[in-house]
């Protein structure tokens, strides 16, 4: 472990530059949805321009802790802070993907309504929308491959195409931290391929991205980072030393086979 | 049916039924996506008692005394539903269902026992409405629309339902991205800043306000069905909410005009003698478009969209 992430897993004494640059910290964050808590007391600070993957358990908390730090969901205590600013002020730099079983596909819209929704912190309550607002959606369109669809009745994609349109409205965004809820669940080989190109094309820029992921196999391949958590936090850092047989145990609790794990590019711990 | 005797009897009564059901359908179309569109009907329900209290605490049937007697009868309801859901531990939608149909027929009793025959207010009223009886003495033919004398004369209903429908209009208009999102995508919206739990509210609040407005001139059962008629029927119209929203006011309007002249003219062409209820025409013409929607529009069957992967 570096100095850092010391001081980071000791309490809550982190140097205040280290939490300007973060472009999510987390701090004492707890969710509850009745009696028992979802997530508990999490600390989080994740690395400015990095990929990092949130991984767990079904009912581990992940999703929940990905709507805590953008406020989709009241936490019942803890801090969220966004480059070293309160969430309120910073929203314009976050970009949310969320899940895509979420939503009822066969609302009134086609592909391009849903991109120019991004722009909606640009456009606000009554700003004209104008030939450049349609181009920026097209253009972001085009980086996911769904240019053609533009027209199409969001009800008629497949998922896979709707998980596009999702991302392609999160680009619309031009935000600076993209979070997304499972964007890989369900969708086809080539959508998967498309998604983690233009993840790495953020990536590349400087933006930092942080998605919700299951595939435990693709770990190493996609991201650089990772976040273990079973409602409480079991571990985070860079996959080389995180991402490790002796972790995965304690966030999966004995429900991962031993041969399961074997089969996974671990990092060296 | 033009000129004097058609201005002072029809015109009126054709613009009350237009304005009432374009202002239900047009928040209708928001409720119907976001699958609240028992909401409307939830809302004409609970209207009834409380109209019913606060004519017997006034004595009147002007318009505050009747909001605010309708306000307090939604907040009640709002209360016991959730009382029963938790004390109950029965699901919401059968505890809205509950509450709504027990205060209505609490209010068609209280209807029944009190001395309201001094005014329009009894239970037909309060199910069928008075629009027939909404006609313009003073009008002398088309003129009359120019003249500031005789548009004094006129039912104050009218005006009451045309500031409504601007007030429905200007909130649309004002809200329609955020409404839009939000409806779409509660999520995402709440991540881009948008009040979601608000702009929900605010959409019943605009809902019960026109709901309650029509509740006076056309009675309990156009409010249902303009809530989720033309909405509905114009989904099955088209593939955008912009274009759902515009086919939503042209069948509102035409179920309205329609449904008039039905119930003036109808019983006579079939041989019948008297005219039918005029509210009770216009929601079966709804009914009737919707129907039709169902069997020919372009947009109805969305069955064959690949799912999963």
């Amino acid at each position: 472990m570096t100095q850092l992430e010391l001081a980071t897993d000791r309490g809550h004494v982190v140097a205040a530059e280290t939490l300007a640059a973060s472009p999510l910290a987390i701090r004492g964050l707890t969710v509850s949805y009745g009696e028992k808590p979802a997530v508990f007391s999490i600390d989080a600070t994740v690395q400015d321009g990095s990929m990092t993957a949130i991984i767990g358990p079904n009912g581990a908390g992940k999703s929940t802790l990905l709507k805590a730090a953008l406020g989709v969901i009241k936490p019942l205590s803890g801090t969220v802070s966004v480059y070293g600013a309160p969430l309120e002020g910073q929203r314009a730099r976050i970009a949310y993907v969320p899940q895509r079983a979420s939503i009822d596909w066969d609302f009134p819209a086609r592909v391009i309504d849903v991109v120019l929704m991004g722009l909606y912190r640009e456009l606000g309550l009554l700003r004209r929308l104008t030939g450049g607002h349609r181009q920026k959606a097209m253009d972001c369109l085009e980086r996911v491959g769904m240019a053609d669809f533009a027209e199409r009745q969001i009800g008629q994609l497949s998922g896979g195409q709707q998980q596009r349109v999702f991302l392609a409205r999160a680009l619309a965004q031009d935000a600076d931290l993209y979070l997304l809820d499972e964007p890989f669940a369900g969708v086809d080989a080539a959508t998967e391929k498309a998604i983690i190109d233009v993840l790495k094309t953020l990536k590349s820029q400087g933006k930092t991205v942080i998605a919700v992921h299951h595939d435990l196999a693709t770990i190493t391949e996609y991201f650089d980072h990772v976040f273990l958590i079973n409602v409480r936090k079991v571990a985070e850092g860079p996959v080389a030393t995180t991402f490790t047989a002796e972790n995965l145990q304690k966030a999966y609790g004995g429900r991962l086979a031993t041969a399961q794990i074997e089969e996974l590019e671990l990092g060296a711990g | 049916m033009m000129g004097e005797e058609f201005v002072a009897l029809s015109l009126v009564p054709i613009l009350i039924g237009t304005f009432t059901a374009i202002a239900c359908a047009l928040p209708g179309n928001f409720l119907v996506l976001r699958k609240q569109a028992l909401i409307g009907d939830a809302i004409s329900h609970v209207v009834l008692p409380g109209i019913v209290v606060a004519f017997l605490v006034t004595g009147t049937l002007s318009t505050w005394p009747m909001m605010i007697g309708a306000a307090f009868a939604a907040i009640i309801a709002v209360i016991l539903i959730e009382a029963i859901r938790r004390l109950g531990r029965i699901e919401t939608g059968a505890a809205m269902g509950v509450v709504f149909t027990s205060m209505f027929a609490g209010g068609v009793l209280l209807l029944e026992r009190s001395d309201t025959s001094t005014v329009h207010l009894d239970v037909e009223h309060a199910l069928m409405g008075n629009l027939e009886s909404l006609i313009w003495l003073d009008a002398m033919g088309w003129s009359s629309l120019l003249d500031p004398v005789a548009l004094a004369g006129l039912p104050p209903e009218l005006p009451r339902i045309f500031v409504t429908l601007l007030g429905v209009l200007a909130f649309l208009w004002l809200f329609w991205r955020p409404l839009k999102i939000s409806t779409f995508d509660e999520g995402f919206a709440q991540g881009v800043g948008i009040r979601t739990g608000a702009m929900g509210m605010a959409l019943v609040v605009v809902s019960a306000i026109a709901a309650v407005a029509a509740f006076d001139a056309v009675g309990s059962i156009i409010v249902i069905a303009m809530f989720i008629c033309p909405p509905a029927a114009a989904r099955l119209m088209t593939n955008r909410l912009e274009i759902q929203v515009a086919w939503s006011v042209a069948f509102a309007a035409l179920s309205a005009v329609l449904g008039y002249v039905f119930a003036g003219y109808g019983p006579l062409w079939f041989g019948g003698q008297d005219a039918v209820s005029a509210a009770g025409m216009i929601a079966t013409i709804s009914g009737v478009i919707l129907a039709l929607a169902a069997l020919f529009g372009p947009c109805r069957s969305r069955t064959g969209a690949p799912s999963g992967v």
